[in-house]
């Protein structure tokens, strides 16, 4: 039993990382106003929430096995506090950080029309952070961590990740950049 | 544009009447006593809500631009309070900024008269029953606003708010925003202010002219109002008359003639090319054989809006005065809504186009276009009127755009 | 029901998701902000929903991501 919760444990949040991978990119290609080939806006819109809301099922899934797991000495604190736990610490620490900003994200993006467009669109920022402390957390305090096949996965998210995010900053990352420069008296 | 002073009001003698139909009857910097043997007591504690049919049996409408009925106004703010006792208690202001540079009997009036908006302010506030009162004014009349309110013991609760010096910060939400929130921009529109405006309560704002008329009416009646004008535009306007002319500022009869109106001002008519009426969202006509009213049919009546009156030489281009109005109204979009955000600017290029040199045939086909495609999209109606006054100039001077893009001007030199 | 779909322009950042929600009421202008096919009485900022719309509309509500279109009865709103 204790070594079926330590595996789901492991590969739930081996998953959960790489979904919020693919919701990171298509929440920045949500922003950019353009169509998926031929998925329209508004599918890119549900497709980004629906793989985040999977992503965070995931993220359950790994903290509520390990917190069951005796090995992995997880107890409720550290699922909120960061840098308490027993084992790396430090590392740990970075999931429960990266835990806690997910629920954030997640809470005020359900709740968007009650709490307003500002409120929603400052939290919802914090997953640039989430993101990059997630794979931190990932290859510093998993068993894979350091395995040469994660690594050279994380090295290609980050190059993806990295890639939508340098495209994000650039001038012409709203679909409507080109025809909204004439404006700017 | 140049710099509008704040002229000592000059009075056109369009109509013979008692003196009290005149604003500035108090003279020059009238102070409280000055006021009141000119207009008479006021006598606050009769006015009630009943107030709002004698407005109606006047006729009065707004003189800040919309000319929208002023009894209506205030009547849909004594509904707003729902009819429950524990409605919070409308607020009213009265509404001296003066955004549009073409227009300066606001602050007039403001600086010469300031006890006769005060006046208006308080009655309208009584007919309404309301709690809080606001006087926004713009800075250049918040010295002599706040000498008058210094001089009176009724007029406590009105609190001044100064307006900042934009074109839109006049606009009834705007008016609203920079009250409560220090933002002098419009909001959105889908609430009435006269359900929820500032904190939320049922809010009146009204120009400090049509509450000046208000103060009149209180003391005078609806009948003695309408003794002047006519039937479709009763009473009495103030008007900015500024361009070709001595800027200055004339009280005239509702309906009243345009080249009459200029006549009393000292323009030589010969010499005028157009005229724009209404300020910068208004609209150019030509000849002068038109009438001033809010109502009546497009080829014989131009509306006042705020009153302005900008006369236009013969030896200027009429294109090219509206190119540099509306490069003016581009740039004073709020830049909350994309539709003037990004059309007015468009708009302003494709003029300048026609206006300095351009012969593309296609350019008036473009600008129109673009005029009707900003119209009715936006929290105020900016937009509106910019491309309003923009199709009147193409009417206007439609001559002129054709020897512009054949290559020459019509202005005489 | 026939319902009224208005269009907040101070939030209003022309992302398009509406247009491909209701493509037969809003269509998309130069800067890609909605533009109301058919404006009954001039107003193109509180645009007639048919019945046939209104869930497409409902949706486009939901999925604005400014949150600048809000759905009422026929009626219900008033201009100033």
């Amino acid at each position: 039993m204790d070594n079926a919760l330590w595996a789901v444990g492991r590969v739930s949040g081996f998953v959960a990382l790489g979904l919020f991978t693919v919701a990171v990119v298509l929440g920045i290609l949500t922003r950019s106003g353009r169509p998926l080939l031929n998925i329209p806006r508004f599918s890119v819109a549900l497709i980004h929430r629906n793989v985040s809301l999977l992503a965070t099922v995931f993220l359950l899934l790994h903290v509520g096995t390990l917190l069951l797991d005796a090995y992995a000495k997880l107890n409720i604190v550290d699922v909120v506090v960061p840098f308490l736990g027993g084992y790396r610490p430090f590392w740990q620490g970075f999931g429960t950080v990266a835990f806690d900003l997910v629920i954030a994200v997640v809470i005020t993006g359900l709740l968007r029309h009650r709490i307003g467009q500002k409120t929603f669109r400052a939290v919802h920022w914090l997953t640039y952070a989430m993101w990059p402390i997630a794979l931190a957390h990932a290859i510093g305090n998993g068993t894979n961590g350091t395995a040469g096949w994660f690594l050279v996965l994380a090295v290609g998210s980050v190059a993806v990740v990295g890639a939508a995010v340098v495209w994000r900053l650039s001038a012409t990352f709203l679909e409507t950049s080109k025809a909204r420069q004439g404006g700017l008296l | 544009m140049t710099p509008l002073s704040a002229t000592t009001p000059t009075m056109g003698e369009a109509w013979d009447t008692q003196g009290s139909f005149q604003l500035f009857a108090a003279g020059a910097n009238a102070g409280l006593r000055v006021h009141e043997q000119t207009f008479g007591p006021l006598f606050l504690d009769r006015i009630d809500n009943g107030f709002i049919s004698v407005l109606e049996a006047s006729g009065l409408t707004g003189r800040g631009g919309a000319a929208f009925s002023s009894w209506r106004k205030l009547a849909a703010t004594d509904q707003g309070q729902g009819g429950s006792v524990l409605a919070a208690k409308p607020v009213v202001i009265a509404n001296g900024a003066e955004g549009e540079p073409l227009s300066f009997k606001d602050k007039t009036l403001l600086t010469h008269a300031p006890h006769l908006v005060i006046d208006g302010l308080l009655i309208a506030s009584r007919a309404v029953s309301a709690s809080l009162l606001y006087l926004y004014t713009t800075p250049a009349a918040a010295s002599a606003v706040e000498d008058a309110l210094a001089e009176r013991h009724d007029a406590r609760k009105i609190k001044v708010v100064q307006a900042p010096e934009t074109f839109i910060a006049g606009e009834a939400s705007a008016v609203v925003n920079s009250i409560a929130n220090g933002i002098a921009l419009p909001l959105d529109s889908r609430r009435r202010l006269s359900e929820s405006g500032v904190k939320s309560r049922p809010t009146l704002v009204l120009n400090v002219e049509t509450l000046a008329h208000v103060a009149l009416i209180a003391r005078h009646g609806s009948g003695w109002f309408r003794t002047a004008g006519s039937d479709r535009d009763p009473g009495t306007r103030l008007v900015s008359v500024s361009g070709y002319v001595a800027e200055q500022v004339l009280q005239v009869e509702g309906d009243a003639r345009l080249a009459d109106i200029l006549a009393s001002a000292g323009v030589e008519l010969s010499q005028v090319e157009a005229v724009l009426v209404g300020g910068y969202h208004g609209r150019w006509v030509r000849p002068l054989d038109y009438r001033l009213s809010p109502t009546g049919p497009e080829n014989h009546v131009v509306h006042p809006g705020a009153g302005v009156l900008h006369v236009l030489a013969a030896s200027e281009c009429g294109l090219e005065s509206t190119a540099r109005i509306l490069a003016s109204l581009a740039g004073a979009s709020a830049r909350q809504c994309g539709p003037c955000m990004f059309g007015l600017p468009a708009m302003a290029g494709v003029l300048n186009a026609i206006a300095y040199g351009d012969r593309d045939p296609g350019l008036v086909g473009e600008l129109e276009r673009l005029g009707k495609l900003v119209t009715g999209r936006g929290a105020c109606h900016h937009p509106d009127g910019t491309a309003r006054m923009v199709g009147s100039a193409l009417d206007t001077f439609s001559e002129d755009v054709r020897a512009h893009l054949g290559g020459t001007c019509t202005r005489k030199a | 029901m026939s319902e009224v779909l208005h269009i907040d322009w101070t939030k209003c950042d022309g992302r398009g998701l509406c247009t491909e929600l209701i493509p037969d009421v809003l269509g998309r202008d130069d800067w890609g902000y909605p533009l109301a096919r058919q404006a009954r009485g001039g107003d193109r900022t509180n645009v007639a929903i048919v019945p046939r719309d209104v869930a497409a509309a409902r949706d486009a509500v939901q999925l604005c991501p400014k949150l600048a279109l809000s759905l009422s009865p026929q009626g219900a709103l008033k201009r100033r």
